[in-house]
């Protein structure tokens, strides 16, 4: 029915308003990301907040970066629905992954 | 090689003194806080001796990361023996891993260039290797205090990553 196509649009348009871009906290804490493993949304931003008096990075091969100094945060908005496995360029043996969906 | 022989003489020190103090007593808590330290200080070390030399970028930032990162971890080393009111103590380990050191830097000072470089990563790859084993089979387990054990433990954790950061700057120099 062609006149319920605008309420179809509306709904679309209300329900994608309310897929509200999350902040999700990544502790790095003697060597460890924690949560090792995230699940987040395209548009979500993820705060690593570094409890260790060293410097790290949230590096993918070939991809992003992101420095983040020591006992301080560094924060990145996700752009791209991906899986991604990022380590610490400084530490490599530091592995974290990020599970990036479409909202 | 030379740079691989002096690791290993190193280790050979560090085991040796191992498999003694195993048999005999195992190093005491201010003995193993100075075995610490002097890890950090060494590559620190070789790691400005490096800075001065080398002009390739992958070499500087990680000789940079090593100073930055042992360096951090001896704030905490001597935080820590403050707190516990410890007094570092020398020992035939710091002994034999300074006089390796030494020996090593002595040699890396004849070179230049890319062989600098090459010697330099090699040396830190297998250094790094020599103190986790040591850190890993004789420190950690006889280490008494629990934030002595703790701290040590974080300092197995950093010094695996400059292993396999090392191992990849390698890499990349070939």
């Amino acid at each position: 029915m062609p006149q319920r196509y605008p309420w179809i649009a509306l709904a679309l348009a209300i329900g994608a308003g309310q897929a509200q871009a999350d902040t999700i906290q990544v502790t790095i804490d003697k060597l460890v990301f924690s949560p090792a493993v995230v699940d987040a949304k395209v548009g979500d931003t993820i705060v690593w907040v570094n409890k260790d008096a060293f410097a790290h990075t949230a590096t993918i091969k070939g991809g992003w970066e992101v420095m983040i100094p020591p006992k301080k945060s560094a924060s990145l908005t996700l752009k791209t629905a991906e899986t991604a496995d990022y380590f610490c360029r400084f530490h490599p043996n530091m592995k974290g992954r990020l599970v990036v969906v479409s909202p | 090689m030379l740079i691989r022989s002096t690791a290993t003489l190193a280790a050979l020190f560090l085991f040796g003194a191992a498999s003694q103090v195993q048999a005999a007593d195992k190093p005491t808590d201010p003995e193993i806080a100075h075995i610490a330290y002097t890890a950090g200080v060494l590559d620190v070390e070789a790691a400005k001796q490096a800075l001065k030399k080398s002009k390739n970028k992958e070499v500087i930032d990680f000789a940079k990361d090593m100073v930055r990162d042992h360096e951090a971890v001896n704030v905490q080393a001597l935080d820590l023996v403050k707190k516990l009111k410890v007094t570092p103590e020398d020992n035939a380990t710091s002994k034999a891993l300074t006089k390796a050191a030494a020996e090593e830097r002595a040699k890396l000072a004849k070179l230049k260039g890319a062989a600098f470089d090459k010697a330099y990563v090699d040396n830190e790859v297998a250094y790094h290797k020599q103190v986790n084993g040591a850190l890993e089979t004789l420190l950690i387990p006889s280490a008494s205090n629990a934030e002595l054990k703790g701290l040590l433990e974080t300092g197995l954790k950093i010094f695996q990553g400059h292993e396999q950061h090392a191992e990849h700057v390698a890499g990349m120099l070939k």
